[in-house]
């Protein structure tokens, strides 16, 4: 038989040149591990919408180019970019910042992150072969994952963080990505998290860049929750209006451990965030929300999965879209209940608000149950604002405008209220209000 | 003061009001009965300025200036008031939060400047107190759990807030026992005044015992076909809308 040659595109061609120029640049362990990972990527290409994973968000076509990988700005551009970012901005925490995808030690707190956190750079932990690193697999369909591969064979910088056993930190360790410049490029960052027995702790993530280009931010966070032990996390896409962001949250949750999640989309013309839950332990608890706000020709896909492998599992999604302009919405939302897992307990809700004509959400929500006894539903939704609601509160004498702007923040804000840490919610119910007020 | 006059309506091509004719003067209470059908809430809603009717005819004059052509938020700026049959439930929009926001739109419409935050409570606080509104209610999502007493009292507890000039009643009696109904009438009769209006609308005579109404409408096939003193709605309590529903089927 023949062999095929797959057509490729100039964005895939030159994603194999970038990798062959910029492989030498790493330990041995891990070039293995990028060449495997790039050698995956490599063979099936960018996925297009013939991939059902992918049908609404067509990769091939988002990627014209690829752009080069960001090098390690200089200190006083990485300076500048610092002092004009706005994401959390106003919450005291400890702060690890990466500009273009590098960690930037002196913009960061690396010296006063909180009793029972330690931070080590993802190049150190690398370079030394920290002992952590076997344990911090991604969940399987993670790794499967065409732009979780690409993260991988692009690898350029990140951090590790780990939580003491039974340390119960209160105070939030802020990651904050920033982008500057002004020819595009692109950026491969992987944070690892691990939460050992009983510990608890809150990390913010922002991510925000230059408006006019298409640059190409991929992350990746990688968590492993120990035993009782509770990870929460919020975070904030504000990308610059021209970025193709990808992101992959992978968890794997231990017994009785738990997880509170929350991602707000406001930026990027195209942006996938994947969500990857590993219920491994017995009685792991999740809560995994999302809330975008999308206009112009932007598009916003939430891809999550989660995997229940063990007894008693409980998760709840809601992810709120709110559609305005000639935007989409993309949910694709899967539940997986192994015959092992019984008595899991999944609800999983998307519902959009469409604002326009020419707006649109796609919802794919997906329960594989292969246990008997369990109570799993989801739920998808697309509507238009009420217009007895509307009536109501301009009878109050609400001008319409601000009745529109009052029940989209309050459906946008249910699933925003779930971020315990009053500081970061009120941020991101801030960027709800900003996005109001800048529609008008 | 005001004079609706020869108002015409219709939803969906069926005429509802035809040609109707009222005036509430200032510092009256003026009450509406009638026969289900008869077109009591779809003048409540007219007046209001909900989208989904037709105005055919005729004009709506406050204190002189027609407010048909005004907006919903223009009509409440101007102080029109509709206290909702069935208020509305509004999940995510704390009561306070909405409170704040319909006061100081309309303070800005009429180039008033905002309350200031304590002033605002204070306010709030105040006249909550005489509705025997608690203050949990005042911490949940607007209406959101709320039985239907405590809907129609939020209702009262917004009418008194706002200080509208011409109030409408839309059946507030409904859905209430006897303490929710002694609380609520006492919140409206604490509000008359020279200067304010009321239209209250009902089925039932029982309201306005504790309403007492300076002046009875009976209305029918969309339009006033009756007026009298507070006597009149006792009479029509014992004899029924019979002689008033000419026209509809038997």
């Amino acid at each position: 038989m023949a062999d095929i040659t797959p057509l490729r595109t100039a964005a895939e061609t030159g994603l194999s040149k970038l990798f062959e120029a910029t492989k030498m640049k790493y330990p041995t362990g891990v070039s293995i591990a990028r060449e495997e990972a790039f050698r995956y990527f490599e063979a099936v290409g960018l996925p297009t919408r013939r991939v059902e994973a992918f049908k609404y968000t067509d990769l091939r076509s988002a990627f014209r180019d690829a752009a080069h990988p960001a090098e390690m700005p200089q200190p006083e551009t990485a300076r500048a970019a610092v002092a004009g970012a706005k994401g959390f901005a106003g919450i005291e925490a400890a702060r690890l910042t990466f500009v273009n995808g590098h960690l930037i030690e002196a913009e960061s707190d690396l010296t006063r992150i909180p009793a029972g956190i330690t931070v080590t750079p993802l190049t150190e932990a690398l370079t030394d072969g920290h002992a952590l690193l076997d344990r911090l697999t991604p969940v399987k369909q993670a790794a499967e994952n065409a732009i979780y591969q690409l993260n991988t064979a692009f690898l350029a910088d990140g951090v590790l963080i780990s939580v003491a056993a039974g340390a119960k930190v209160e105070a939030p360790l802020h990651l904050r990505f920033i982008g500057t410049g002004s020819d595009a490029y692109s950026t491969a960052t992987r944070v690892l998290v691990v939460l050992e027995e009983g510990a608890e702790a809150l990390v913010l993530e922002s991510h925000e860049g230059p408006d006019g280009i298409a640059y190409q931010p991929n992350d990746a966070v990688d968590v492993v929750v120990g035993d009782h032990a509770t990870f929460r996390h919020a975070r904030l896409n504000a990308e610059g209006r021209e970025a193709v962001a990808l992101s992959t949250l992978s968890v794997k949750l231990g017994a009785q451990a738990a997880v509170e999640t929350v991602n707000v989309v406001v930026g990027a013309v195209l942006s996938r965030h994947q969500v990857y839950l590993n219920f491994a332990g017995a009685d792991a608890r999740a809560v995994v929300n999302g809330a975008a706000m999308l206009n112009g020709k932007q598009l916003a896909d939430t891809t999550f999965l989660a995997d229940h492998a063990a007894t008693g599992g409980v998760s709840r999604e809601l992810f709120k879209t709110v559609v305005d302009g000639a935007a989409t919405g993309v949910f694709q939302g899967k539940i997986i209940v192994q015959q092992a897992a019984q008595q899991t307990d999944g609800k999983m809700m998307s519902a959009c608000l469409i604002l326009s004509d020419e707006g649109q959400m796609m919802n794919k929500p997906e329960l594989e149950i292969f246990a008997d006894d369990v109570a799993c539903g989801h739920g998808a939704t697309c509507g238009a604002l009420d217009d007895d609601l509307l009536f109501y509160l301009m009878q109050r004498g609400l001008p319409k405008a601000e009745a529109e702007s009052l029940l989209v923040q309050a459906f946008l804000g249910a699933a925003i209220e779930s971020v315990s840490h009053e500081g970061a919610r009120e941020a991101l119910i801030g960027t709800v209000e900003a996005w109001l007020k800048a529609r008008g | 003061m005001i004079e609706i006059k020869n108002l015409t309506v219709a939803i969906e091509d069926k005429q509802i009001l035809n040609g109707l004719n009222l005036t509430v003067n200032d510092g009256e209470v003026a009450a509406i009965m009638g026969p289900n059908g008869s077109g009591k809430s779809t003048l409540s809603y007219v007046i209001a300025g909900k989208e989904d009717y037709e105005v055919l005819d005729g004009e709506i004059l406050l204190d002189g200036v027609n407010i048909l052509e005004m907006s919903p938020d223009e009509r409440a700026a101007s102080g029109v008031f509709l206290a909702f049959q069935y208020p509305l439930e509004i999940p995510g929009v704390g009561t306070m939060t909405f409170l704040k926001a319909t006061l100081n739109a309309q303070r800005r419409a009429r180039g008033e400047g905002e309350l200031s935050t304590p002033d605002f409570i204070r306010k709030v606080n105040a006249a909550a107190e005489k509705l025997e509104i608690n203050k949990e209610m005042l911490k949940r999502a607007l209406n959101v759990g709320f039985s239907g007493g405590e809907k129609k009292r939020m209702e009262i507890l917004q009418m008194a807030l706002l200080e509208p000039k011409f109030c409408v009643l839309d059946e507030t009696d409904s859905g209430l026992d006897i303490d929710a109904l002694r609380i609520v009438s006492g919140g409206v009769n604490a509000l008359r005044a020279q200067g304010r209006s009321f239209l209250v609308i009902t089925h039932y005579q029982r309201l306005l015992d504790y309403i007492v109404p300076d002046v009875v409408h009976v209305m029918s096939q969309g339009q006033i076909v009756k007026s009298g003193d507070k006597d009149l709605a006792k009479a029509l309590e014992a004899s029924g809308y019979a002689e008033y529903r000419t026209g509809e089927a038997a």
